[in-house]
């Protein structure tokens, strides 16, 4: 077989692979997902009290206010949270500035609640692989009660009803790990008052 | 620890390997009735399709290629292909379908991503979502993901081919064997799994980006895309280049933890099951068995040894009252890096399959492992990535090694080394020998190259032994067509994006071509029948004496280089 001839074969092999695969896959994909499930397809989306897009119930986003449930600390672009770069913050575990980080996160949570003298759950203070992590551990969640309650002025119950009503298990008993829903439970707790 | 690991851990370890390996016998069937061109479930629905294929190719099915037309059809459509996706990402910013109005591509960032996408790497010295516009992620992108694993798949097929046949100068047809990887296997599978993804959570949209204003009264841009689409053949095809920087650590790439197994299920789903499609093909499934047999037995000690290291969580952190043990309230361990609903061992398991496989995606960032838990990954790739490995390569490395075994193992015992009735005489060890030293090669001398440059050095982003483990890993990856990073090195440099490119494509095509001519080499032969004097290639001794080869080449290449990078890190760590 020539050269040219290969040539040919490919450039048709490659315009209408392009066309199947680069245009008819993603379209009829996007208007299959579009119809069967429009909130995930597009980003699983939540609205606030006057209809106004809050965030996406898989996205973290800053919690640093004491009366709200704080989420894990975030390496992304340039300030937390940032939805549209995402990034982890790649630094190794004998990285001087990942244990100085460290310290600063416990400081700020002993700071905001200093009657708290439990030890911090690990996944509180270190920075997730997306830096849009949507959850906190359980534990990391019953940390923050205490604060989030005087914060509010309501019981500790109230405060841990609201997490548990963002908690989810292991899908089908089995996979992942137990989860608390950050936005999901500062949505409730803004939903109790105060 | 131990509660954990081998507790919950565990458990959804040992469930994923047994849903992996349950569905290695029906779809390996499958494909073997594909690449052998019989009928099968899909015929009715696909083959008119596929003819109209052959037809615009201008190819006759029925025509065989020798090797020389076989390689040069590989070589001429993945430059095309390389061609293509060059001129598109270059000239992102006049075509449709970008809604953030994302610039076009630096030359050197365009030639890295597109030689990345074509050798079915998928390095990531792009930003998905702030560098890339929808139409380069669907048109370029998604279209790669599926051709380059299917070229991979043809040459498996081909090779494979020229096992069965006897005295014969042709392998089969190039257009063909991609075709129906693609149209049968890739396509259909991938359909399936964005529908089962998308309502999990994976988005799919061309909407732009979204602004919310969040509880707190801040600002939020949530970047959204046709993610599902890509994200199907991304784990299918070992390709591994996220639509999102992080990949599959993204909420939006991989959002539970029941998507996050079936995605790490689809890395090593094709790659698994293959070795049963060569066993069905070479009419002795036994010889399939004994290849997955010691795939799986190199795996899952490495699995649960980068899950246990996690597990035990970052000794500098203990000292500040923090907590690592893992209990049913947190997965506790080293959480730098990683995603709560993952945890440890679903991140361990996916970091073992994403390197095991050349797939390259991650769902946490292997630069934020204990020294232990990333010496894994690490070696994973060392190994040539031959452990399932990827769609096609995976295999075709795999029987490389093969035939070295063989080699050996003849030597060894005084007999003519053969493989399937095939004699391994020294034209099939030359082409052996290249297949595996070029990755190795690349991977030793671009890292030498790269530590004594300024501009290899600049990237690094951790100290000490961790900043050259992270170049180490860089042309481990590139080398291997793995794609995975240590992903703190800022690899998006004019240096980095050449070298580890140059690196993608000798590793691609110096251990494709001669696999290619093995099988051509083999197709030419006689077959002699089996006698007392042969030495059975589908034994457990066999499969014990292949696992040796490939650990010992492995070893032997990268101990001194895996002595200063990881090896020194861990005993810093430990030494406070």
């Amino acid at each position: 077989m020539t050269l040219t001839s290969q040539l040919r074969a490919s450039a048709a092999a490659l315009t209408l692979f392009t066309l199947l695969l680069g245009g008819a896959y993603p379209a009829i994909t996007t208007i299959g997902l579009q119809t069967l499930s429009p909130a995930a397809a597009g980003g699983n989306l939540v609205t606030g009290g006057n209809g106004e897009i809050v965030g996406s119930r898989l996205l973290g986003q800053t919690f640093t206010a004491p009366r709200y449930l704080w989420g894990r600390p975030s390496a992304t672009g340039s300030s937390p949270y940032d939805a549209s770069a995402s990034s982890g913050s790649n630094l190794g575990v004998n990285n001087p500035t990942l244990i100085d980080a460290v310290k600063a996160r416990v400081a700020a949570l002993k700071a905001a609640d200093p009657g708290n003298t439990a030890s911090v759950p690990v996944d509180l203070v270190t920075a997730s692989a997306s830096g849009l992590d949507p959850d906190i551990s359980p534990a990391a969640a019953d940390y923050q009660v205490g604060r989030i309650a005087k914060a509010r002025g309501l019981d500790e119950a109230q405060v841990r009803t609201a997490i548990a009503s963002a908690t989810s298990g292991r899908t089908l008993g089995l996979f992942g790990d137990p989860r608390v829903n950050v936005l999901a439970a500062n949505m409730a707790l803004d939903k109790l008052g105060q | 620890m131990t509660a954990s690991l081998f507790g919950w851990g565990g458990l959804q370890i040992a469930v994923y390997l047994v849903v992996l390996l349950a569905c290695v016998v029906p779809l390996g069937t499958f494909m073997a009735r594909v690449f052998q061109g019989e009928r099968n479930l899909l015929t009715p629905v696909i083959s008119p399709l596929e003819r109209l294929v052959y037809a615009a190719i201008g190819t006759d099915a029925d025509k065989d290629m020798s090797f020389r037309d076989y390689a040069m059809a590989v070589i001429v459509f993945s430059g095309a292909s390389f061609a293509l996706l060059f001129l598109m990402l270059v000239g992102q910013g006049l075509l449709p379908f970008n809604p953030q109005g994302l610039p076009g591509l630096t030359p050197d960032l365009a030639f890295n991503t597109a030689v990345s996408f074509v050798t079915n790497t998928n390095w990531q010295s792009y930003a998905g979502e702030s560098t890339l516009s929808y139409f380069s992620q669907m048109a370029g992108l998604t279209v790669q993901n599926f051709l380059s694993a299917g070229v991979g798949m043809a040459v498996l097929v081909a090779m494979v081919r020229g096992m069965t046949r006897r005295k014969a100068t042709g392998i089969g047809n190039f257009w063909v064997d991609l075709t129906r990887a693609v149209l049968y296997v890739l396509l259909p599978l991938s359909l399936l799994f964005a529908f089962v993804l998308g309502p999990m959570g994976v988005v799919q949209t061309f909407a732009a980006y979204v602004d919310a204003h969040t509880l707190e009264g801040a600002k939020q841009t949530i970047a959204l895309g046709p993610v599902a689409s890509q994200e199907a053949i991304k784990m299918l095809g070992t390709n591994g280049g996220g639509f999102f920087n992080t990949n599959s650590a993204h909420p939006f790439e991989n959002p539970t933890p029941f998507s996050n197994f079936l995605e790490c299920l689809a890395i090593l789903l094709i790659p698994a099951a293959l070795c049963h499609s060569f066993g069905v093909m070479v009419k002795d499934r036994r010889q399939g068995l004994a290849l997955i047999a010691a795939m799986t037995v190199v795996f899952v000690p490495l699995v649960l040894f980068a899950a246990s290291a996690e597990q035990a969580g970052n000794p500098h952190l203990n000292a500040l009252g923090i907590d690592q043990v893992a209990s049913t309230v947190q997965p506790g361990g080293n959480m730098e890096g990683k995603e709560v609903r993952f945890g440890i061992a679903n991140s361990a398991l996916w970091a073992a399959a994403t390197t095991a496989a050349s797939n390259g995606s991650v769902n946490s960032m292997h630069d934020s492992y204990t020294p232990l838990g990333g010496f894994v990954p690490m070696l994973l790739m060392k190994f040539g990535e031959v452990i399932y490995g990827g769609v096609g390569s995976g295999l075709y490395g795999m029987l490389v090694f093969v035939i070295v075994t063989v080699f050996i193992a003849g030597l060894m015992v005084g007999r003519t080394p053969e493989y399937l009735g095939k004699k391994i005489q020294s034209f099939e060890m030359k082409m052996a020998s290249i297949a595996i030293l070029a990755p190795c090669a690349v991977v030793l001398i671009g890292t030498a190259i790269a530590v004594a440059t300024d501009s290899g050095r600049a990237g690094i982003l951790n100290p000490g032994a961790q900043g050259f483990s992270e170049v180490l890993y860089a042309f481990t990856s590139a080398g291997n067509n793995n794609g995975s990073a240590f992903a703190g090195l800022s690899a998006n440099t004019p240096f980095y994006n050449v070298a580890l490119g140059l690196c993608m494509l000798i590793g691609r095509y110096m251990v494709l071509i001669p696999a290619l001519a093995i099988g051509a080499s083999l197709a030419a032969k006689n077959t002699t029948p089996a006698s007392a004097g042969t030495l059975p290639t589908h034994t457990p001794l066999f499969v014990a004496v292949l696992i040796g080869v490939i650990i010992l080449v492995g070893v032997l290449t990268y101990a001194p280089s895996l002595a200063l990078g990881p090896v020194i890190e861990h005993f810093v760590m430990i030494g406070g």
